[in-house]
């Protein structure tokens, strides 16, 4: 699905990725952890790409293509989904006229027909249900006076909609109640298939209770420095990150 | 390598021509350039109009000849020469059509490059248009329907031999012709625009429609409009306009004038888009217009504005509430790209006692543009009660242009409740990213983000007005983020 090779990327002239490698399987869930300005939120928006950031090393394999040769919105409609750490507020836009939007652009990438009213409203209320989103939060400006949860809620929900190859969930579980965690949680798992696959990146093994992930990745000055399996979660919570600091310090 | 692509695209955006840039081939009568008593005795010769209405421009040329240009607004333009200018131009076919069959095709064609094909306007929207190519109307559908319910809707010209009586009443006693240097200037020379009456208790079944259009190189085209609505009557109408481009400056000096008398309602909706000028600023339509309406008791007049064209706007469609319970509204978009320049805002006068009025302006500055909103509140003695709502927002697209709010407050009755609300913000990198994010492209996402923000002005506007309105925004600021 995706094959990340010795990626390296900075802002501002500040290198925050320094040769990073991962490759991700179709039907995989890897979760990425890691402490603060490891650079796990880097790594979304490099591979999301936005623009202030700047890759100086590296190529980035996404089902065949090139993805940094990609421009944002090409990365997306070619089944490249993030869901931000914070979410966006766009005043006067309605969810459903947004993401109708999306899925016309994407669906006309493809060569496809726009999609119907009556088709597009079986999906809003199929989906919404799948997140526990209230009908009328579906019709509200995006993400507009949403509380922390019910953004974090309405971007698995639009990852719902658009269904993407590739997921990148940005610390979703930031700031989520345990209900609220548990229904995000949920969406994800019951979006799972064998063709697509997810990045969980995540501070806390918290989320990992609820999405199991086939390997988890510690991230630490701008590498991959250790990977294994959803146990490594667990030992990560129990000790925290200072021993794979001098473990790295050690070499 | 994103970098570049983006600032190509930008650059391919910029050099993009005025889409609605042609310009019509038909024969046209002009007179000579110039402006003098002689002049105006011609105009009202060739329109064939009574003594008094001479006589009325006549005293407007003196007072203008006596005053200056105004000089307060927050624009810079070179002034225009008045003696450069063909004050009249009508297209030589001064036979009117008995049915659209016999409308010249070029005509037709310029109508559907405009996107108002009548026969399609007609049958689909129920819209009477009133389609004034240049300063004769040339057309003037659904009158007979109007007529049976009493309704005036014609070209002003028609108006004047009509209706004299009913011109002649209500003519200049909104906007004077002492009011200000472009008033008075278009009541010296004005040459066409529309007229409309709504008699007692009627209400207007269908949206009335005026499309204005300047196709004359170098006729400043000054277009007057007066529209009467009698007691309890109910009327809609839209104007909106569209202009060739052009190299040379055009001006135009509109006079509209409203009255709805007691427990009457007008809702008047502008969507201008005249040529603006190209990127580097040169060129473009001043668009300097005086637009007022009076109230009688218990009455409304409602005032939607969707601004993206012109080089210079100069333009504050005001209320007179002088009926008590009266209500003024005013609910404006104005969008300025590259060098264009706009003062606009409102003027609420309240007489009335219990009056009410409610200000939305929505300004966005694009480009190296600068956009001003200016308003007054004025609560005179007598008006107990009063109330005032105002919102002034001001969305900034780059870091090179300017949004100004000068709001006035002019209060002499301490029942009055003002309220004054204003908000400055940029159009956030971070809402671009997330649109692109969802694979919607970068234009889409500036007309997504661009429309939300005027959704409470657009929501205004009757529905296909508002989908004419929501593509020309996002025409309008194509490529101009950042």
């Amino acid at each position: 699905m995706i094959k990340i090779k010795n990626l390296h990327a900075s802002i501002d002239g500040k290198e925050i990725l320094k040769g990073l490698n991962l490759t991700v399987n179709a039907g995989e869930v890897h979760a990425i952890m890691g402490p603060n300005g490891a650079g796990k939120s880097t790594l979304a928006s490099v591979l999301a790409g936005r623009e202030d950031y700047e890759v100086t090393e590296g190529s980035v394999d996404f089902d065949g293509e090139d993805l940094l040769e990609m421009e944002t919105e090409e990365r997306a409609r070619e089944g490249l989904f993030l869901a931000f750490q914070y979410p966006v507020e766009i005043p006067g836009v309605s969810n459903i006229n947004f993401l109708r939007t999306a899925i016309n652009e994407i669906r006309e990438h493809k060569g496809e027909d726009s999609i119907s009213a009556k088709d597009f409203m079986a999906l809003v209320r199929e989906k919404s249900a799948l997140v526990e989103l209230d009908a009328k939060l579906a019709s509200r400006s995006v993400n507009e006076g949403f509380s922390g949860g019910e953004k974090k809620r309405n971007e698995i929900f639009q990852m719902a909609m658009l269904d993407p190859k590739l997921s990148i969930l940005d610390e979703t579980d930031s700031g989520l109640d345990i209900d609220a965690l548990r229904i995000v949680a949920n969406g994800v798992n019951t979006l799972k298939s064998d063709k697509n696959a997810s990045i969980v990146i995540t501070h806390y093994q918290r989320l990992l209770d609820y999405i199991v992930p086939d390997f988890v990745h510690v991230l630490y000055d701008g590498k991959i420095v250790k990977s294994g399996p959803k146990e490594l979660a667990l030992e990560l919570e129990e000790k925290g990150y200072d021993w794979i600091k001098e473990e790295m310090a050690a070499q | 390598m994103a970098n570049y692509t983006e600032n190509e695209l930008a650059q391919d955006l910029e050099n993009q021509e005025y889409k609605f840039g042609f310009t019509s081939n038909i024969e046209a009568d002009t007179i000579p350039k110039g402006l003098n008593e002689d002049i105006i005795r011609l105009i009202s010769s060739k329109k064939q109009e009574p003594e008094w209405l001479l006589e009325y421009r006549l005293k407007a040329f003196k007072i203008w000849t006596e005053m200056t240009e105004p000089e307060w607004a927050h624009v810079n333009y070179k002034k225009p020469d008045f003696q450069d200018i063909a004050y009249y131009s009508a297209p030589t076919q001064t036979k009117k059509y008995e049915s659209w069959d016999d409308v010249d095709p070029e005509m037709k064609e310029t109508m559907s490059k405009l996107g108002i094909s009548l026969e399609e306007q007609k049958r689909l929207t129920g819209v009477a248009v009133d389609f004034v190519m240049d300063s004769v109307s040339v057309a003037t559908s659904f009158k007979a329907k109007l007529k049976e319910l009493g309704i005036i809707f014609c070209s002003f010209s028609e108006a004047v031999q009509e209706y004299p009586e009913l011109v002649r009443e209500n003519m200049g006693t909104v906007v004077p012709a002492t009011d200000n240097f472009y008033a008075a200037l278009n009541s010296a020379v004005f040459t066409d625009g529309s007229f409309c009456y709504i008699p007692k208790g009627v209400r207007c079944p269908m949206e009335l429609s005026t499309y204005f259009r300047i196709n004359q190189g170098g006729t400043g085209q000054f277009e007057r409009t007066l529209v009467v609505a009698d007691e309890g009557s109910y009327v809609s109408y839209l104007e909106g306009c569209t202009a060739p481009q052009r190299d040379e400056n055009q001006l135009h000096a509109a006079v509209v004038e409203l009255i709805a008398k007691d427990n009457a309602e007008i809702k008047y909706s502008t969507v201008q888009n005249w040529y603006p000028g190209d990127k580097n600023g040169k060129g473009g339509v001043f668009n300097f217009v005086t637009k007022r309406g009076i109230c009688g008791t218990n009455s409304k007049i409602s005032w939607t504005q969707v601004e993206t064209g012109s080089a210079v706007t100069w333009k504050y469609p005001s209320c007179i509430l002088k009926g008590d319970h009266s209500v003024g509204e005013f609910y404006s978009v104005a969008v300025t790209n590259n060098y264009q320049q706009a003062d606009t805002g409102t003027k609420m006068i309240h007489l009335g006692k219990g009056t009410k009025s409610t200000i939305i302006s929505k300004g966005i500055s694009a480009g190296k543009s600068q956009n001003s909103y200016r308003g007054l509140v004025q609560i005179h003695k007598n008006a107990q009660n009063a109330r005032n709502f105002s919102q002034c927002d001001s969305l900034l697209m780059t870091d090179e242009c300017g949004a100004h709010t000068f709001p006035y407050i002019e209060c002499k009755n301490s029942s009055a409740k003002i309220e004054h609300e204003a908000t400055t913000s940029k159009i956030g990198e971070d809402q671009i990213f997330y649109c692109l994010q969802r694979g919607i492209s970068e234009e889409k996402a500036i007309g997504l983000i661009v429309n939300g923000y005027c959704k409470e002005v657009l929501n205004q506007l009757p529905m296909e007005f508002a989908v004419e309105a929501q593509k020309l925004l996002t025409i309008s600021l194509e490529g101009s983020v950042g």
